[in-house]
């Protein structure tokens, strides 16, 4: 095999563990022997009008995070639920500016869950670096999770958001290596993402138990938090992951009930309480005798 | 042995950086199989046994080296001397089997027995079929159902060639949303499957990977033109969509201060108009499909549609070497509109006897802005970069469509 320098560019920064509102909600969740509960929204579906009160709804269910799923066009790491998403709240007119009225909208209302702007880089690039970690920051974000914008790629995203007080979510995958996946977390100040197969989002479980294992592997290893998503549909799925991982991450399966729900918001909002509250309860580790 | 590789100008291994573009912005999923295949890649340039195999398959099988060849007539009518490359005469009619045999041969080396690839036109799927057949790998190939539908006969010739194709529904359903899927399939499928890239376009390594395998047409033209025209052109001029062919040629003259350097980007219904597919001549840097380069975007950062008149130009992004060439000033990209490429089809047809593909076109379409500019002695080169059967039933609804205008 040939020299390979890419992979050097892997930058060990500050390992100080993060101060920040994310780490603090692993911290309680493990306090209270139970997973946190990350679930995804994509905002602007149906609309912005509806997202705060999704979001606001999924938090009084018990979801700890939410990622808040800033839609893109072409969205190469998402599955099909997530696509049609992204499809429908662009359709209906979501933009970037958009997504953070509808989070100050949501912070102006009390609602103080932690919130992960989770999506693609180019929007970003698009509003421009330091003004969307200032912006954000202003807006009532804790964290930021770029999907294709692995660590050797995020320097110029990485500074400003940090000065903003923002953590970095990274994401380690089945098929990154082990050394990699402890350079990756003891970078990473609010949590880790793992994702729990190879594959996009929404697609068929794989084994839950052993990537909730891995990840407790990592955590201990790295001394960060680490969320298992991806394929996680079910309670049943939450509580697999939840014996060991630290948090259990939902998407497609919450996006999935706001498409079914159509133009109905109230029924999507019964749906979303009704699923949250159900996988929040299997977050919670059976007492052990 | 390893023998030492010789990089591009202004390319960075370490970053897969062409200048300030390119990079690898992908899912944390992919970020091994990258490096994995960088450093195959690089190993296998370097060992003369994968180079002595691909050399004999582009001899034997290709037909290469493909001729250059003096369109005088063409000449005559636009104003100065136009030289072919005839990439149109390689095996499949298309320059894209080069940059095909090279990877397919790259997968099986790494033993990789699936082979997955995009395709707009068709040529590259076709491409992709045939060296899978040749090599005995299995092969799908994404196309957009719009694509399925214009192009029905490439569909039918992967699908003889063993392939399986695979319509994308999503999307404007065209060349960008075949990527989008076979980036989601290569997620998937990633420890069995090689994603064979057809432009010189997408994560690092893949634009280099494919214009070291497309440099074989700037290698042979620029001897070429040597040995019968007796010195070098005064200009290169190819088309570009992603740019493979493009950047294989140019790779050529980088080094030859001389040489003007001229890529044609598809104008569409005008630059004036959203309907159009020039992100270098009008687009702004971005990132899509993994580098950053220059594409064509809202204002708010969402992939706008692209629209050329030929499929194989209709992708709103572009190849990051081309994007450096272009900020360097090595290198000048123009755009000629859909009908101006049109006119040229015909042109060539009638006055050479030569068809070619819509694509390869737009490269005609730009020799009289050329001549006018570099003199009647002017030698100008063209990259002849496929063959345009494919377009007959396209170009017939186009001139149609005009007759009733």
């Amino acid at each position: 095999m040939g020299r390979q320098t890419w992979g050097e560019g892997v930058h060990v920064g500050a390992t100080t563990p993060s101060g920040g509102r994310l780490a603090a909600t692993f911290a309680r969740a493990r306090a209270e022997d139970r997973a946190a509960l990350v679930i995804y929204l994509c905002a602007g579906d149906p609309s912005l009008a509806d997202t705060p009160r999704l979001v606001r709804a999924a938090a009084e269910a018990g979801a700890d995070i939410v990622e808040l799923g800033m839609p893109f066009s072409d969205p190469t790491a998402d599955g099909p639920a997530i696509q049609r998403a992204s499809e429908r709240a662009l359709s209906a007119g979501a933009t970037l500016p958009g997504v953070l009225g509808a989070l100050r909208e949501l912070r102006a209302g009390g609602c103080d869950v932690r919130v992960v702007r989770f999506g693609y880089y180019i929007p970003i690039l698009a509003y421009g670096e330091a003004e969307l970690a200032r912006d954000a920051a202003a807006a009532g974000v804790d964290g930021l999770l770029v999907v294709d914008l692995p660590p050797e790629e995020a320097a110029p995203l990485r500074e400003p958001a940090t000065a903003a007080g923002l953590d970095l979510v990274p994401l380690v995958a089945p098929t990154t290596g082990i050394e990699r996946a402890r350079a990756v977390a003891a970078e990473a100040t609010g949590f880790v993402y793992a994702v729990s197969m190879t594959g996009v989002t929404g697609s068929a479980a794989g084994d839950l138990a052993e990537a909730g294992a891995r990840a407790s592997e990592l955590a201990e290893a790295s001394g960060r938090p680490v969320a298992v998503g991806f394929g996680v549909k079910t309670p049943e799925d939450a509580a697999a992951v939840a014996a060991q991982a630290d948090g259990v991450v939902v998407g497609s399966a919450l996006v999935r009930r706001v498409e079914a729900a159509g133009a109905d918001v109230d029924a999507a909002e019964a749906s979303v309480r009704e699923l949250v509250g159900a996988l929040s309860k299997a977050c919670q580790r059976p007492a052990t005798p | 042995m390893e023998s030492p590789l010789t990089l591009p100008p202004g390319f960075d291994r370490g970053t897969g950086r062409f200048g300030a573009y390119g990079g690898r912005f992908v899912a944390e999923t992919l970020v091994p199989a990258l490096e994995a295949l960088e450093g195959a890649f690089a190993a296998a340039w370097s060992d003369p046994a994968y180079r002595a195999e691909l050399d004999a398959l582009l001899d034997t099988y290709v037909g290469r080296a493909t001729p250059l060849y003096e369109a005088k007539r063409l000449s005559a009518a636009v104003g100065c001397h136009v030289w072919l490359k005839r990439e149109d005469l390689a095996h499949t009619g298309a320059h894209k089997v080069n940059n095909t045999l090279g990877q397919v041969l790259l997968a099986r080396r790494m033993g990789k027995r699936r082979v997955i690839a995009e395709t707009g036109a068709g040529q590259h799927g076709v491409a992709t079929a045939t060296a899978c057949a040749l090599l005995g790998l299995d092969c799908v190939v994404f196309m957009g159902a719009e694509d399925v539908a214009r192009q029905a006969p490439n569909v039918a010739r992967m699908e003889l060639l063993g392939a399986r194709v695979e319509p994308v529904e999503s999307g404007a359903r065209t060349l960008k949303d075949a990527m989008n899927e076979a980036l989601r399939d290569w997620v998937t499928h990633v420890e069995s499957t090689y994603y064979c890239v057809g432009s010189a376009a997408g994560p690092h390594p893949y634009p280099w990977i494919v214009r070291e395998l497309q440099a074989v047409i700037g290698r042979e033209s620029r001897a070429q033109m040597l040995a019968q025209a007796g010195r070098l052109p005064d200009a290169v001029v190819a088309c570009v969509g992603g740019g493979s062919n493009a950047i294989g040629i140019f790779a050529g003259f980088l080094d030859d201060a001389s040489v003007r350097l001229v890529g044609v980007e598809a104008a569409g219904e005008g630059l004036d108009t959203p309907r159009h597919a020039a992100p270098l001549t009008a687009g702004r840097v971005g990132v899509l499909h993994g580098a950053k380069s220059y594409l064509l975007q809202t204002g708010d950062g969402q992939i706008s549609e692209a629209h050329s008149v030929s499929a194989g130009l209709d992708y709103p992004g572009v190849g990051p070497e081309h994007a450096h060439l272009k900020d360097s000033g090595r290198a000048r990209y123009v755009a000629v509109s859909d009908d101006a490429a049109l006119d040229a089809f015909q042109e060539l047809c009638r006055l050479e006897g030569i068809l070619p593909a819509l694509e390869t076109a737009h490269a005609f379409a730009d020799l009289r802005r050329l001549a006018a500019e570099l003199g009647r002695d002017a030698h100008v080169l063209v990259c002849s970069s496929g063959r345009g059967d494919k377009d007959l039933d396209n170009v017939r609804a186009q001139l149609a469509r005009r007759a009733q205008a």
